[in-house]
């Protein structure tokens, strides 16, 4: 599934320029400051604003270009809006197939059951809508989406109204749309941590343009790239799972550029995961210490530089081809005559695994 | 008790007012609608025509509109003119001007409703394959349900107690234009104070009973409302 968004809209204060290709299946994370045009973006793509101009392409299927305009009920989209849109006068039964029944039979390539097993919403069909959680109300609007068959899925940050807690119980089960669906998901969030479970590419959007994009790993290991401020700066490393080590209770860990220890995590050996480290819990030596705590250390090469804040230095450093951050003291950088290309060996001191 | 002549005004008056209702709710949805979701910058020139009913004295629209409805009114001259009778005096003629009389009663609320609604649902609608007309009646009508129901019950209720308009261009004809509230005045006229009270009591009656059921909708709606907006 393909595609293919060239959007420009212009309002009062505000200029929408949007120029997106993508052929990946999976989440395609957006994010940047609010007003940005995030959530205008989605709405052109399900032709809710009808004054722009350029084309949308997904699938194949033209809903726009500068001869057409597909009206919003004529596109195959699904679309999550900010806060649980229920209809206040149908059940949750009625919700979810008010758009299903709309559908032609042979249009429905996603099945009802498949969705309502996927967001585990079963137990819910029979009751009203206002005897639900915020949680569950949620997850309803995504089958609800899910359930016209869409080609594509829009969110507009669908947990943002959640309390952490909820977001917590809602997040695996966005994990699992992607396993399950073989189209794109586009989805609007300000919230690092969500982007980094569930996306695959990220674009970010500032004052109308999209400024940085990419698969997530490449973006975040940006230096330039605007993620990397306010102490956020993390790495995705994507691997898998090697190994249990009993005596100690460990799991190792394979990438790319080598293999982590971390304390022991009950998936099944060769189950993917991804890993996210900090650039703050990267540290770097001269030398291969062993006389250390630490057990992930990796050979590193220094990729590229930039200053963060007045008594930091950001590094991107390359573990065998697999980029990370680093942050340290303008100091130790100068202590350890830090230049692009030179060789160091990077301690790792925490990494979040994710499944 | 009620007599023959009574009897008359009461279905005449009756006939009227579920005439009229149904007209004005045919014509004042899609212009409460209209209302709701136009940004035409003069929106308010139509709003106030709209409501000048509320504010003119009912003798003024039933003067001009005997003007216009009369034999030498344009709209009189060119029915005679196409073979047809001018409409004023006739039961015709009551049903247009009650509708432009109760039309503020039966417009206010559906467009209350209506704005009250907001984008999101119609959007949301959208998305799920609804095409607009489809997406107006499964989403709109139902969330404007309370609004229909009061727009239906003041246009209903106001178009009984409807006097100046009715006295200007229906006459006083039995069976065709002698409504109730004329019946009422023509009985205290030659002091037949008992008819009165019988016909007046009974539209008192009915006109509460309407008007409670209007606000019991109203408030068990504002309850149901509140009680989506706490979960």
């Amino acid at each position: 599934m393909s595609i293919d968004f060239k959007i420009q809209l212009t309002r009062k204060d505000f200029f929408l320029d949007i120029n997106f290709q993508s052929s990946t299946k999976g989440i395609i994370g957006i994010t940047g400051p609010s007003g940005g045009g995030k959530t205008t973006l989605l709405r052109v793509i399900a032709g809710l604003e009808n004054s722009c101009q350029g084309h949308i392409i997904v699938d194949n299927n033209v809903w726009q270009d500068p001869l057409h305009f597909i009206p919003p009920h004529q596109r195959q989209v699904g679309y999550v809006f900010q806060e649980s849109s229920l209809f206040p006068h149908l059940n949750v039964t009625d919700n979810l197939t008010y758009g299903l029944q709309r559908v032609p039979k042979k249009d429905r390539h996603i099945p009802l059951d498949l969705v309502i097993d996927v967001l585990d919403i079963q137990h819910l069909l029979k009751r009203s809508t206002h005897n639900l959680s915020g949680g569950e109300r949620q997850r309803v609007a995504i089958a609800r989406a899910l359930a016209v068959s869409p080609n594509i899925l829009l969110m507009d940050e669908p947990l943002s109204a959640l309390d952490l807690t909820l977001k917590k119980e809602i997040l695996p089960y966005l994990e699992l749309l992607p396993k399950h669906l073989n189209i794109p998901i586009m989805y609007v969030s300000h919230a690092l941590d969500e982007l980094t479970r569930l996306a695959n590419q990220l674009i970010f959007i500032d004052k109308g343009k999209i400024t940085h994009k990419g698969a997530i790993d490449k973006v975040l290991t940006d230096i330039h790239s605007p993620f990397n401020f306010q102490g956020k700066a993390i790495a995705t490393i994507d691997a898998v799972i090697l190994a249990h080590e009993h005596k100690f209770n460990l799991t190792y860990i394979k990438f790319a550029g080598g293999q982590f220890t971390v304390p022991k995590k009950s998936l099944p050996i060769g189950q993917p995961v991804r890993l996210i480290v900090a650039a703050k819990d990267i540290s770097l030596t001269k030398k291969h210490q062993t006389d250390t705590s630490i057990l992930n250390i990796f050979p590193a090469v220094v990729t590229d530089i930039t200053d963060h804040g007045e008594s930091q230095i950001l590094l991107k450093l390359s573990l065998s081809g697999t980029p990370v951050l680093s942050i340290i003291t303008r100091k130790s950088f100068a202590l350890l005559a830090i230049k692009k290309g030179v060789s160091l060996f990077a301690q790792i001191k925490a990494a979040a695994v994710l499944n | 008790m009620l007599g023959d002549e009574n009897f008359l005004a009461l279905l005449t008056t009756l006939k009227l007012a579920t005439i009229s209702t149904l007209f004005l709710i045919l014509l004042g949805t899609p212009l409460a609608w209209w209302l709701a979701h136009t940004r035409w910058k003069y929106r308010a020139i139509i709003q106030a025509l709209v409501a000048l009913p509320l504010v003119l004295p009912p003798t003024v629209l039933g003067f001009y509109l005997l003007l216009a409805l009369g034999a030498n009114g344009p709209i009189g001259s060119a029915m005679l003119q196409l073979g047809y009778q001018p409409l004023a005096f006739t039961f015709t003629g009551l049903v247009i001007g009650s509708c432009i009389y109760s039309l503020p009663f039966v417009v206010q609320p559906l467009y209350h409703a209506f704005s009250n609604i907001g984008a999101r649902p119609m959007e949301l609608a959208a998305t799920l394959r609804a095409c607009p007309i489809d997406r107006f009646f499964t989403v709109a009508v139902p969330l404007a349900g309370s609004g229909f129901i009061t727009a239906a019950v003041l246009g209903f209720a106001h178009t009984l107690g409807e006097f100046g308009v009715v006295l200007m261009i229906g006459g006083n004809i039995p069976g065709e234009t002698q409504v109730l509230s004329i019946a009422i005045y023509e009985h205290v006229e030659v002091l037949e104070y008992q008819q009165a009270h019988l016909l007046s009591l009974g539209l008192l009656v009915l006109s509460f009973l309407m008007l409670v059921i209007v606000y019991g909708i109203n408030h068990r709606f504002s309850l149901e409302q509140k009680i989506q907006h706490e979960h």
